[in-house]
């Protein structure tokens, strides 16, 4: 099922906080939602999951529309929300049984539909207790197996990793991944390597609005950077080889990154072949070029140049 | 229905879950045999075989009950967020709100079968008025299904449960008292106004033997409109994001 956005609005007393926003997630991939807390992607989920209703705009969930049909589209999404809220005086069972419940499964299916959904969350050692007295990790996998207890076509996760160890992220990444590959997800986070090691297209936000969309390799591309690359060339005095560099065409700024072990930055302009001229120019000089890394533009600054001003 | 029902037997579930229901049994039971039994105008000192004693404190602990089962209905799961989890299933926010009116009731309806010893205890002693019994329990529950119906819309404009407790105790306030003493200081219309609008006469109605339709329909139309403002404010959605 494909998820299709457009011009998406939600005000909050005269501040809009999600502003005509308009974007499609396709079936089998994942979406990650990137944007400054605040910026809006906890209401936009809000709003495709059908907590809050849009102020303008409209949501179709496989071509059909969220205002006409809402209990019908609601069957067929899961959903993580923001902080993961669950009913602490309840055992994990009789939880996902009532969620089941409430989301239709019939009766005859219930339990298998539940001891699988354990297993597949690895709750088995803690499915007697009572949610209130798991750790944070577990009780975020109650969360996934309430979202994924009716095998829905559409997930949606606030920020499904967390509060969780290094460890446990890997897992739910693992797991993301997974589903992905037959559901459409949206997750939304804050954490930069996630979006990169999980999600197909990225989408980041800022203050309501679309900044910049697409895969991380186009993200890049179009992110007005530098190319650095950060060289060592050995048998030369370094003086004469920071002199030589600099003398370069393309070449804009040349750095003592390590006066000592002769290594240089050199910040040049995008796609001119500095690399080849570097090592000719050592060729020319016989000096030998040790070390050549290109060093890419992070996402991180994309991310920082988008979402400040 | 069966969605209701799902939502009723959860909530039904976390009053005992919580140990509020066990609260609840033991100091209604405690409080209302005590002055049925023990103290005041009780059974042995009017000396006839009759549950009026225990109606009248029914009436007055039940009052006072109810908005601390109410209280939590919908501030908690608004203050927890859980409601989100509620909200985002394909169930509609009037099941949501029927789902805790009704586990509320049915705690209710349990406390009062406890109280059904007494009316065996009474029967063996002396000449009790079945018909009569049978009012008084039906103008209990009446009453309780307002009480719950505003304590539960009360509930749903606050995340804070104590705001919850006292909205809905003001509210019933009136209906339980207020309206009662306004009409006693009023003549003609007024008077009969706030007369109609007082719980007081409408309990007495019903458990004299009376069941008259004005009173159910005063009592259905307070629960109605109650489960509908709740179902109103909580689908603004204001408190809730």
């Amino acid at each position: 099922m494909d998820i299709r956005i457009e011009n998406l609005t939600k005000k909050f007393g005269g501040q809009r906080a999600v502003d005509r926003i308009s974007f499609e997630v396709k079936t089998g991939e994942i979406l990650g939602f990137l944007g400054p807390n605040g910026a809006g992607k906890t209401t936009t989920m809000r709003m495709i999951t059908n907590f809050i209703t849009p102020s303008e705009g409209s949501i179709a969930v496989g071509g059909k529309y969220i205002s006409n049909d809402p209990d019908e589209i609601k069957r067929h999404i899961g959903y993580l929300a923001e902080n993961n809220p669950l009913y602490p005086d309840m055992p994990v069972i009789d939880y996902l049984e009532f969620v089941g419940g409430l989301q239709g499964i019939p009766k005859a299916e219930l339990p298998m539909r539940v001891v699988e959904m354990i297993r597949v969350t690895g709750l088995n050692a803690e499915k007697h207790k009572k949610i209130g007295e798991l750790s944070k990790g577990f009780r975020q996998r109650v969360g996934l197996a309430q979202a994924l207890i009716h095998d829905p076509e559409i997930l949606i996760m606030d920020e499904p990793t967390s509060g969780l160890d290094p460890n446990q992220i890997v897992e739910i990444r693992k797991l993301i991944r997974e589903l992905g590959r037959e559901k459409t997800v949206i997750l939304s986070t804050h954490i930069l390597p996630e979006v990169e090691a999980t999600c197909d297209r990225i989408l980041i936000i800022n203050r309501g609005k679309i900044v910049a969309d697409g895969t991380s390799e186009t993200l890049r591309k179009q992110a007005t950077g530098q190319e650095i690359l950060k060289t060592r060339i050995e048998d030369g005095e370094p003086n004469a080889v920071f002199e030589a560099l600099q003398n370069l065409p393309s070449v804009t700024m040349v750095d003592f990154a390590d006066r000592q072990h002769n290594r240089f930055d050199i910040t040049a302009q995008p796609g001119s072949g500095t690399a080849r001229e570097v090592f000719r120019l050592c060729v020319k000089n016989k000096w030998t070029l040790t070390e050549m890394i290109p060093f890419e533009t992070k996402l991180e600054d994309i991310f920082r140049e988008l979402t400040t001003n | 229905m069966n969605t209701i029902w799902i939502l009723t037997k959860r909530e039904f579930r976390s009053f005992f879950d919580s140990l509020i229901a066990y609260i609840l049994l033991v100091l209604f039971l405690g409080i209302s045999g005590f002055f049925t039994w023990l103290f005041g105008s009780d059974v042995f000192l009017v000396g006839q075989a009759s549950l009026r004693a225990f109606f009248m404190i029914a009436y007055w602990t039940l009052f006072f009950f109810i908005p601390a089962l109410t209280m939590r209905l919908l501030a908690e799961e608004i203050r927890t967020g859980t409601i989100e989890l509620l909200l985002t299933r394909p169930i509609s926010d009037r099941q949501i709100v029927l789902g805790k009116f009704l586990s509320t009731f049915l705690l209710i309806l349990v406390a009062l079968l406890f109280t059904v010893p007494y009316v065996i205890t009474i029967a063996s002693i002396g000449n009790l008025d079945l018909g009569a019994v049978i009012c008084g329990y039906a103008g209990l529950l009446l009453m309780s299904g307002a009480y719950i119906s505003i304590g539960l819309w009360a509930s749903s404009i606050t995340r804070n449960q104590i705001v919850a407790y006292l909205a809905a105790l003001f509210v019933g306030l009136f209906f339980h008292l207020l309206f009662d003493m306004l009409a006693s200081s009023f003549t003609g219309l007024a008077g009969q106004l706030f007369s109609g609008l007082s719980m007081r006469t409408h309990f007495d109605s019903i458990s004299r033997g009376v069941l008259d339709s004005g009173d159910l329909v005063y009592f259905f139309s307070l629960i109605v409109l109650g489960i509908f403002l709740s179902e109103v404010s909580l689908s603004k959605r204001t408190l809730t994001s």
